[in-house]
C-alpha cells in the first residue's frame, strides 16, 4: 500500500552555528511524523541543494541568525531552480527583519518564522501546504 | 550554622505555619500546582533554617576575600570599584568600528569589547566563497594587521583592556593586538585585556570550529604559557557558560560544563606546558550568561566560586589565593529577549543585570532592546549602558557585598546548585575529561534535550514568555534597524587585495612555512603567529596551516 | 515523470533520487521502473556496514566515500536510520557527517526510514542499490543500524560486509555472535585508542577461532584509530578500504562472488515475490474486512491458520 511521508531538509547556511532552533525544529518535525534529515551547521547553498535533491525532501527549512539570510536564502532558491527542483518549497527562519520579508518572499520562499513562532504553526504550516507529489 | 534552639524553634513555628498552609491552600488553591525555575529545578514555598543547618560557616560561607570565595574575591566588594561596564560592539568595517569604540569610551563605558563578523570568527578571509553575505554584518570583518591597525586608532592600548571574543583564530588575532601594541610603542609586557580562546564550549554549543579538539586545546596552551611568560597583564581565556545556555543549557548545566571545561584547560596547561598551576591560573576568566531567573542566576554565580576555589586547591594544589578566585564577565541572555513588544527587553535586561550584580561580576555587558532584531542601534546601546550605570549608582545595590548571603533560600539554592553541577562534572570525569565526554557527545545531547523540553514548556504555556505565549499584542512597534550595507563587503575585499598586492608574499610564504614547522614539532605557534601578522599574513591563511597541519574538524551534530 | 530509470542512467540525481523515494513509498508502477533498469545492474560492489547505535558508522562510512573517491571511483550510500514508532516520524542523522561531499557530483547519498514494515524495508534498500548500480556508482555502502531481522535482511544485498565494533559496549560481542558472526567478512574496532579495545579485539578474535571458515577467508579485524583527529583517521579508513578491496578480489578469483550474487539474488526474489503476490493479496483481504473475519475464526477456534491460508491460496491461485 502506497505510503507517502513528508520528507523535510532542516539545514543551517551560512557561517553562524547557532543551531539551537534548527535542531528543535528538527525534533519537533520528526515528532508530527514526517522524515527529517538535518545537514549540520554551516553550509553552502550549493550543498544545501544539492543535499534536497538528493533526498528528494518536499520540503527545505533554513535557519540563518547572522544577517546573511538576504543573500543565503533566494540563493538556496535559486540553486533548486536551476537543477529542475523548484517544486520544493523553502521556508526559513531566524532574525528576519520585517522589511526583509518581502523581498525574500519575492525571490520565491514559501513561509518565514521569526522568534517566537511556536512549533505547532510550523507544523501546520507543512501539513496544509505540502502534499508529497500529490 | 544554628544551635539546638533556634532549630527547635523553627520547626515548631514552621508546623504552624505548614497547618495554616494547608487551610488556605484547601479553600483556594495554588494558581500553578508546581513552582520552578527557568531551569525546571523545583523551589519551595519557604526556605528556613532547617534547609541550611548542615553548612559550616567557615568552610562554606565565611567574607570575601577568604576560601571558599563565595563571597567575592575581594575584600572591598564594589566600593574599590565598580565592574567593568563593557559592551560588546563591532560592525562593518574596521573604520567604523573604531568610531564606535570611540563613541562608547565617550559615554562613560569603561573597557572595549569586540564582535567579529562571522568569516573572522571562522577563520576565513572575506573574499572566501564561505564568507559571500556575511562580511561586517554580526561584527567587524578583519582580514589583516592593516585592518587591525585602524581598529584601534586613537586607543591607547597601555591604558584601555580590550575584550575580544574570539576563538578558532584566536592567536592570529592576538597576535594582531600585541603587533599593534608594539607598532603603537606599547610593549607587550603592558597591554591587557581578553581572548575568549574557548574551544570546548564551541564543540558543545556554539559550533564556532575549525580543527578537533585536541589540537584545539593545544593552541590555547600556547597561548597561556605565551601570556604567562610575556603578556602577564592578558586573560588568555574566557572559559564561557553564555554560550552554552544560549544554546538550550539548564543554569546547573551552563555551571557544570563551564567549569569542567576550565578544569580541562588548567589539566592540559600542566601536563603538555609543565608550567606550575600558580603560574598561570591567576590569569584565567570565565565568562556567564544572566538568564532571566534571578535568584537561579545569583545562585549560579556564588555556586561557581566555591565551586572553582575548591576545585583549584584539592584537584590542582594551587596555593596561590589569586589561582582560587573565580573572575568572570557577564552578559544579559540574548535568548530572553523578544521580538515582540521589544520595549520589554529593557526591563528583562535590567532584572538580569542585577542578577549579574548581586551575583559579583566583575564586568558585564547589558544587550540591547533591540539585539534579538539586529545590530543595536546607538540609541538602545546608551540605555543598555544607562541601565549598569544606574544599578551601580542610583539602586544602591552596590553598597554591600553580597548582600543576600545568609537568607535561607540564597544559601540553599547555591548548595544545590553546587551539588548537582559536582554531578555532572564527576560524570565527565568518569567519562575521561572534557574532550572525551564531547566525542561521546554527551553534553551536546543534554543540552538539546533541555532546549526541546523549554521550547515545548513554552509552546504548552507551561512557562511563560510576555509577548510570545501571554499577553500577546498586534501593534507594530517601530524600531529603527541597523544595516550593514553591501557595499562593506566589496569594500572590505577590494582593501584585502590591496594589502596583499602590496606586500612581500616571499616573506609571507616564508612565515606560514615556519608557523607550520612550529606546528608539527608541538612548539609555541604565538612567536611564529606574531611574525606572520606582521608580515601581513591574512587570518585565513594563518588557519589553513592549522587546518592542513592538524585536520578540519567537522560537527558531528548530536542532537 | 515517467521513464525515472531511464534518466537516472542518464545521470539525473532528481529522477533517480525520485525513483527511490517512489520505492520507499510503494507506490504503484514503480516495478515497471525497475525492470528498465536491471539490466545495467550487477557491476558494482556493495558493502554493507552494520554495528550498534554509537558504533561510529556514518563517520566511518563518510570517510570510506573519501578514501573511494581518492580511488577514482563513483560512490553511493544509503544511510538508514530508526522511524520512531511513536510518531511514524524519523531523524535521519547519518548524512549531516556526509554533507562535504554533498556537491561531489561522484558521491550520492541517501537516507532511509526504517517505518516499521514488513520485509519493506531491504525491499527498499534493494531497489535502492539496483538504482545507484544503473547509474554508475562503482561502490556502494549500505548503512544500516543494529543486529535485528531487518538489518540481517538488508545485509543479504551485499558483496562484502563490515561489523563495527567498539569498545566499551558490554556484551555486545556475545550478542553479535548470535546476530552477525556468520556473514561478517570484516570485523572493525572502531574508536580503537579506548580503554577495553585490546580486550574487545580478543574477544573478536576467541569468537572467529570458534569458527568455521570453509570458503578460505577468515574475517580480519581491522581497528580504527583516532576518530578525532582528523589526518590518522583518514589514513585508517583508507587501509580499511584497502582490505575491503582485498576481500572483493578474494570474492572474484575464489568464484565466491558467484555465492554472494546467489544471495542477494535469493533476497531479491523472495522480496519481489512478497512484493507482487503476497502483499496485494493482504491488501485486498484487508480491505475487503475479510482478514480480519479469518482472525476472528482463528480466535474462535472454527477454523486453523494453515486451512485459512490453504482456502486463501485456492482463491489467487487458480487464475
Amino acid at each position: 500500500m502506497p505510503d507517502k511521508k513528508i520528507r523535510v531538509l532542516v539545514a543551517k547556511p551560512g557561517l553562524d552555528g547557532h543551531d539551537r532552533g534548527a535542531k528543535v525544529i528538527a525534533r519537533c518535525f520528526r515528532d508530527a511524523g514526517f522524515e527529517v534529515i538535518y545537514t549540520g551547521c554551516h553550509q553552502t547553498p550549493e550543498q544545501i541543494a544539492s543535499a534536497a535533491i538528493q533526498e528528494d525532501v518536499d520540503v527545505v527549512g533554513l535557519s540563518c541568525l547572522s544577517g546573511a539570510h538576504k543573500y543565503l536564502f533566494p540563493q538556496v532558491v535559486k540553486l533548486l531552480q536551476e537543477q529542475g527542483a523548484g517544486d520544493i518549497a523553502v521556508i526559513g527562519g531566524g532574525i528576519i527583519p520585517d522589511k526583509d520579508m518581502q523581498p525574500l518572499y519575492d525571490a520565491g520562499l514559501k513561509a518565514i518564522f521569526t522568534p517566537g513562532a511556536p512549533l505547532d504553526s510550523l507544523v501546520a504550516w507543512v501539513n496544509e501546504n505540502i502534499h508529497p507529489r500529490a | 550554622m544554628f544551635t539546638e534552639d533556634v532549630l527547635n524553634q523553627s520547626s515548631s513555628l514552621r508546623k504552624k505555619w505548614e497547618d495554616e498552609v494547608k487551610k488556605v491552600v484547601a479553600k483556594s488553591a495554588d494558581q500553578k500546582p508546581e513552582w520552578t525555575t527557568v531551569s525546571d529545578l523545583p523551589i519551595k514555598r519557604i526556605y528556613g533554617p532547617e534547609d541550611i543547618k548542615d553548612m559550616d560557616f567557615e568552610k562554606d560561607i565565611a567574607y570575601p576575600g577568604q576560601y571558599p570565595y563565595l563571597r567575592g574575591n575581594q575584600p572591598t566588594g564594589y566600593r574599590g570599584k565598580y565592574w567593568t561596564f563593557r559592551m560588546f560592539s563591532g560592525m562593518g568595517s574596521a573604520a567604523e568600528t573604531n568610531e564606535r569604540w570611540h563613541y562608547l569610551l565617550k559615554t562613560g563605558q569603561t573597557g572595549l569589547s569586540t564582535a567579529f563578523d562571522f568569516p573572522t570568527l571562522m577563520g576565513y578571509d572575506s573574499d572566501s566563497p564561505k564568507a559571500k553575505g556575511e562580511c561586517g554584518k554580526c561584527g567587524v570583518a578583519i582580514d589583516t594587521i592593516d585592518d587591525f591597525q585602524t581598529l584601534v586608532k586613537g586607543i591607547p592600548l597601555d591604558k584601555i583592556t580590550t575584550s575580544m571574543t574570539i576563538n578558532p583564530p584566536a592567536t592570529a588575532i592576538w597576535a594582531m593586538y600585541l603587533a599593534s601594541a608594539e607598532i603603537q610603542g606599547v610593549p607587550i609586557n603592558k597591554v591587557g585585556g581578553t581572548i575568549q580562546n574557548d574551544m570546548l564550549k564551541e564543540f558543545i554549543a556554539q559550533k564556532t570550529l575549525m580543527c578537533p579538539p585536541d589540537a584545539s586545546v593545544k593552541l590555547i596552551s600556547d597561548t597561556v604559557e605565551f601570556g604567562t611568560k610575556f603578556v602577564p597583564r592578558w586573560n588568555t581565556i574566557s572559559i564561557s557558560g553564555y554560550h552554552i545556555r544560549e544554546a538550550g543549557a539548564t543554569a546547573v548545566q551552563e555551571l557544570a560544563f563551564t567549569l569542567r571545561d576550565g578544569m580541562e584547560y588548567v589539566e592540559d596547561v600542566i601536563r603538555r606546558k609543565g608550567l606550575d598551576v600558580d603560574e598561570f591560573a591567576p590569569r584565567l576568566s570565565f565568562f556567564f550568561n544572566a538568564h532571566i531567573d534571578f535568584f537561579e542566576e545569583i545562585a549560579k554565580m556564588r555556586a561557581a566560586r566555591r565551586i572553582w576555589a575548591k576545585a583549584m586547591k584539592e584537584r590542582y594544589k594551587a596555593k596561590d589565593p589569586r589561582s582560587l578566585w573565580m573572575r568572570f564577565h557577564t552578559q544579559t541572555a540574548g535568548c530572553s529577549l523578544t521580538a515582540q513588544q521589544p520595549y520589554n527587553n529593557v526591563i528583562r535586561t535590567a532584572v538580569e543585570a542585577l542578577a549579574g550584580v548581586l551575583g559579583g561580576t566583575q564586568s558585564l555587558h547589558t544587550n540591547s532592546l533591540d539585539e534579538v532584531l539586529c545590530l543595536p542601534s546607538d540609541h538602545a546601546v546608551q540605555i543598555a549602558l544607562r541601565t549598569q550605570q544606574i544599578i551601580a549608582e542610583e539602586t544602591g545595590v552596590a553598597n554591600t557585598i553580597d548582600p543576600l548571603a545568609g537568607s535561607y533560600f540564597i544559601e540553599a539554592l547555591t548548595n544545590e546548585m553546587e551539588e548537582k553541577a559536582w554531578e555532572y562534572i564527576h560524570k565527565i570525569d568518569d567519562m575521561g575529561g572534557m574532550v572525551k565526554a564531547i566525542e561521546n557527545g554527551f553534553p551536546q545531547l543534554e543540552i538539546s534535550d533541555a532546549s526541546y523540553r523549554y521550547q515545548k514548556q513554552i509552546d504548552a504555556g507551561e512557562k511563560i514568555m510576555i509577548g510570545i505565549n501571554k499577553y500577546i499584542t498586534d501593534e507594530e512597534v517601530e524600531i529603527p534597524l541597523i544595516e550593514i550595507d553591501d557595499s562593506v563587503e566589496t569594500e572590505q575585499i577590494a582593501r584585502l587585495h590591496e594589502v596583499k598586492r602590496k606586500r612581500d608574499n616571499r616573506h609571507v610564504t616564508e612565515c606560514l612555512k615556519d608557523l607550520a614547522q612550529a606546528c608539527k614539532k608541538g612548539e609555541n605557534v604565538m612567536p611564529f603567529c606574531i611574525e606572520a601578522v606582521k608580515a601581513y599574513s591574512t587570518v585565513q591563511e594563518i588557519c589553513d596551516v592549522y587546518r592542513e597541519v592538524y585536520g578540519e574538524y567537522r560537527d558531528p551534530g548530536i542532537y | 515523470m515517467a521513464e525515472l530509470g531511464k534518466r537516472a542512467m542518464e545521470g539525473d540525481i532528481r529522477a533517480a533520487s525520485r525513483l527511490i523515494r517512489n520505492m520507499e513509498d510503494n507506490l504503484p508502477g514503480t516495478e515497471a521502473e525497475i525492470k528498465d533498469i536491471f539490466p545495467f545492474t550487477g557491476k558494482a560492489h556493495v558493502i554493507g556496514i552494520t554495528g550498534s547505535p554509537g558504533a561510529g558508522k556514518s563517520t566511518l562510512t563518510d570517510e570510506m566515500a573519501a578514501a573511494y573517491r581518492k580511488k577514482d571511483k563513483t560512490v553511493g550510500v544509503m544511510a538508514v536510520d530508526p522511524t520512531s514508532p511513536f510518531t511514524g516520524g524519523a531523524l535521519l542523522g547519518d548524512r549531516i557527517r556526509m554533507q562535504r561531499h554533498a556537491e561531489d557530483t561522484g558521491v550520492f547519498v541517501r537516507s532511509l526510514a526504517t517505518r516499521g514494515a514488513m520485509g519493506g524495508l531491504s525491499k527498499a534498500v534493494g531497489d535502492g542499490i539496483h538504482v545507484l548500480d544503473a547509474m554508475g556508482k562503482d561502490v556502494i555502502i549500505v548503512e544500516t543500524v543494529g543486529v535485528g531481522q531487518q538489518e540481517v535482511e538488508i545485509i543479504n544485498h551485499a558483496h562484502t560486509v563490515l561489523v563495527v565494533l567498539v569498545p566499551g559496549m558490554g556484551d555486545e560481542v556475545q550478542a553479535l555472535k548470535a546476530g552477525l558472526m556468520e556473514i561478517a567478512d570484516i570485523f572493525v574496532i572502531n574508536k580503537a585508542d579506548r580503554d577495553g579495545a585490546s580486550k574487545l579485539y580478543q574477544e573478536t578474535l576467541n569468537m572467529l577461532q570458534m569458527g568455521k571458515w570453509d570458503d578460505g577467508w577468515i574475517p580480519p579485524i581491522v581497528t580504527v584509530e583516532n576518530v578525532a583527529d582528523p589526518i590518522s583517521f583518514a589514513q585508517s579508513v583508507s587501509d580499511l578500504t584497502d582490505k575491503i578491496d582485498e576481500h572483493y578480489q578474494f570474492l572474484v578469483k575464489s568464484n565466491i562472488l558467484a555465492v554472494r550474487k546467489h544471495r542477494k539474488a535469493t533476497a531479491e526474489i523472495n522480496e519481489s515475490l512478497r512484493a507482487t503476490i503476497l502483499e496485494p493479496i493482504l491488501n485486498e483481504l484487508t480491505a475487503n474486512g475479510e482478514l480480519e473475519t479469518m482472525i476472528q475464526k482463528i480466535m474462535k477456534r472454527e477454523l486453523d491458520p494453515y486451512s485459512l491460508a490453504e482456502l486463501v491460496a485456492k482463491k489467487y491461485m487458480a487464475s
